[in-house]
């Protein structure tokens, strides 16, 4: 992660016109819109505030990526979205439009508005819509029914019309269909690996076909093998099912392989958002510079790496304007006076919300490196021995 | 007895601290009641690693691998089933002294757990100075110098903070200058930094090789995450399933592995950088330690596995300078070891293996 590599990977001087594609979002067939989001905990005067005026696209059938540290406010930001916000948490203002797919009959299709939702059409929506994936599989899965009760209670409530032995087919074919066995519908939790229980809340979470899939650090907890061996599996399926997934995590190298668009999220508030390659090879904003400069490389020669200097900061006590600026390199005087927003950078699908990508200021070269011409291929098709277990 | 003992061979030197032949393991229940059944885990099995001054050595593995265990039989915290602890060459007494402690000394993972919330920073770092009587009567100006070793800066400011005022990497570099505070020649830091948020991982990483460097500490480094191994470490250990399966210096062992395991890992790992996402050589999880597999522990999951892979457990096979590891796939190339370990097809599975494989519960 060099800038020699980085800059040996980049040719200088490509017309921006060969750029990534646009990323999926705006205008372009959204399935999920979270426009000025903010959530607090706690009222009043002491209220924290966890996320701030954030805005965000899914579009259908892509993979976002919201990387940022602990306390960021990414899983905040991603349960709030859907309501699952736990209290203290209070949601303050902005909107979250889920526009389905799928409309009765007859009725136009319409955005569905989660945030003023009630309880009635958020139950329509949950699980069969929109699912998710939590981090820890052990406390998300009922510790003393099996698998198979779990999945029957889940078939039953919403797919009324299956029998008792169709849904024990569908059971089955789920847990085909992320690489177990049939057999495991009689297990209990505590008697598979955590990679297993995560791939079973996987099948859950897909069994009734979703179209929105939230990723909530699915497999922090797993070793390296498992968790490729998972994340492998997730785009195969979000490739054949055509689902879109918001991917939350905190490590961002594995964003890049694995999502089309990354939005990295700081002290509450999104601060960049650009396609995966584009974020990782030239980023602009000082903070993910930084960020893709904390992972050592795998290859080429070793050298000593900085990290970020300082700590994230604490959301009771922000600094006032960018609240990146105290560990930012290149920080101006404006930048802790005015809190950035974050927009399109012109000529290019990225939005950054830093000053030094606004007005008379001059970005250093490390922030106005040239888009990459070639993007990576989108998800190639999975040719080892998890495609014969596939459905 | 088979010879797992990857040990690469960094000059003569003698190292600071040693463990030989080391092997652990544990009793777990395998039901409830009175008359629960007990079943031996084989949580280290003959596991040599060499410490040397002024030099990082990383253990790296996944979840279940040993590598905890191997620094906790290197801190005396777990007494080994077999095998030695050396310090500076000399095997240390069976009882954990106040004298090897003042040598040797542990980092946790967790900085949120390792420290005392209701006392200050200034307790956790004078407490081991006036035990040890290492603060020569100073013990205000000791914790100052210690803060100001592990660039807490400025100390003052730190010393009368609890430790929930801190962000976690302050509080694993309190934990570090706790550590420090004995004097001590070897420091064995389990998973130091994966509690920590990214940004600020490779501080306490750089903070550790200035200590390396500038006091020439020899130091375990255990973790998960290969490339922070390859980024800190001189030498790399590589385990699976409570043996070591493959040991050489950080960049050999990355650049090139030779072990299938070590060549999963790396694959499996995130790396950006790659243009092609990598095919897994191998899937499937660790074996359960309760009945370890026959031969290499490896054996069932690797790509490459052959008859005698399943029956005999391989010895360690130098592959090139200070690079070893223990797998069959590499013995023909290596001379002298198909004949010193006598591998003709007809050889029956080694007596000591199937001994060990069998003994009952």
């Amino acid at each position: 992660m060099s800038h020699q590599g980085v800059s040996a990977m980049t040719s200088p001087g490509t017309p921006a016109a060969l750029g990534p594609a646009p990323a999926a979002g705006r205008g372009e067939d959204p399935v999920l819109e979270i426009r000025g989001l903010c959530v607090d905990y706690g009222f009043g005067d002491d209220a924290v505030h966890a996320v701030a005026d954030c805005d965000l696209t899914l579009g259908r059938g892509r993979v976002l990526g919201l990387a940022g540290e602990s306390g960021s406010g990414k899983s905040t930001l991603a349960m709030a979205a859907i309501r699952l916000l736990r209290s203290p948490g209070v949601i303050t203002g902005g909107e979250v439009l889920f526009h389905s797919r799928r409309t009765p009959a007859g009725e136009p299709a319409t955005a569905l508005d989660l945030l003023a939702a009630g309880e009635k059409e958020l139950r329509a929506v949950r699980w069969s819509e929109i699912a998710i994936v939590l981090q820890s599989a052990l406390n998300a899965l009922n510790p003393v029914s099996t698998i198979g009760a779990q999945f029957d209670e889940l078939l039953a409530t919403h797919r009324p019309e299956l029998g008792r032995a169709a849904r024990r087919d569908r059971a089955g074919d789920l847990l085909e269909l992320v690489g177990m066995t049939a057999d495991r519908l009689r297990s209990y939790p505590h008697e598979m690996s955590g990679g297993m229980r995560q791939r079973s809340m996987i099948a859950m979470a897909l069994a009734l076909d979703p179209q929105v899939m939230i990723l909530d650090e699915p497999t922090t907890a797993l070793d390296v093998v498992t968790q490729r061996e998972i994340l492998e599996e997730l785009m195969g399926l979000r490739d054949r099912l055509g689902f879109a997934a918001l991917f939350i995590t905190h490590d961002l190298s594995l964003l890049v392989e694995f999502a089309d668009d990354i939005a990295v999220m700081y002290a509450g508030r999104l601060m960049e958002r650009a396609p995966a390659a584009s974020l990782f090879r030239a980023p602009r904003l000082p903070y993910t510079h930084g960020l893709l400069h904390c992972f050592p490389p795998m290859h080429g020669e070793r050298y000593r790496m900085e990290g970020i200097p300082g700590s994230p900061p604490d959301l009771r006590d922000l600094p006032p304007g960018c609240a990146f600026h105290p560990r930012c390199q290149w920080a101006m005087p404006q930048c802790g006076q005015d809190v950035p927003r974050l927009e399109p950078l012109a000529g290019s699908p990225r939005e950054v919300a830093c000053w030094l990508h606004r007005g008379n200021a001059i970005a250093p070269p490390e922030l106005t490196l040239p888009d990459p011409v070639v993007t990576r291929p989108r998800i190639a098709p999975v040719i080892d021995t998890s495609a014969g277990r596939a459905v | 007895m088979n010879t797992l003992a990857v040990v690469p061979n960094i000059g003569t030197e003698t190292p600071v601290l040693e463990g030989r032949g080391l092997t652990k393991s544990f009793w777990v229940k395998r039901s409830s009641g009175l008359l629960a059944r007990r079943s031996r885990l084989h949580a280290v099995d003959d596991v040599s690693v060499q410490l040397m001054a002024g030099a990082v050595t990383a253990v790296v593995g996944e979840s279940g691998s040993g590598k905890t265990t191997v620094a906790r039989l290197l801190a005396r915290i777990v007494k080994p089933d077999a095998g030695a602890v050396l310090l500076d060459g000399q095997p240390v007494a069976a009882a954990r002294s106040r004298s090897f402690a003042a040598q040797v000394q542990m980092v946790f993972q967790d900085p949120f757990a390792s420290l005392n919330p209701v006392h200050r920073v200034r307790h956790h770092l004078s407490r081991p100075l006036q035990i040890h009587h290492t603060s020569d009567g100073d013990v205000d100006g000791a914790v100052i110098q210690l803060l100001h070793r592990v660039a807490l800066d400025p100390p003052a400011n730190f010393a009368d903070k609890f430790p929930h005022e801190l962000s976690g990497g302050q509080r694993q570099r309190v934990a570090i200058a706790r550590a420090l505070a004995v004097r001590p020649r070897v420091l064995l830091a389990d998973e130091p930094v994966s509690m920590l948020d990214v940004s600020i991982r490779l501080g306490v990483l750089n903070l550790l090789a200035d200590l390396r460097d500038r006091e020439r500490l020899a130091i375990l480094y255990v973790t998960h995450d290969i490339a922070s191994a390859r980024y800190l470490a001189d030498t790399i250990v590589v385990m699976y399933a409570g043996q070591l399966v493959e040991a050489a210096p950080s960049v050999s062992l990355t650049d090139s592995p030779a072990h299938p395991y070590t060549q999963l890992l790396l694959s499996a790992a995130p790396d950006p950088e790659r243009l092609e996402r990598p095919i897994l050589s191998a899937r499937g999880a660790p074996p359960s330690l309760l009945a370890p597999p026959s031969g290499c522990r490896f054996h069932p999951r690797c790509p490459h596995v052959m008859e005698i892979c399943k029956r005999m457990a391989p010895p360690t096979v130098t592959v090139s300078t200070s690079h070893a590891a223990a797998c069959w796939l590499h013995v023909d190339s290596a001379n002298g070891v198909v004949d010193g370990v006598g591998v003709t097809p007809a050889t029956s599975p080694s007596p000591q293996r199937e001994a060990e494989v069998q003994r009952p519960p």
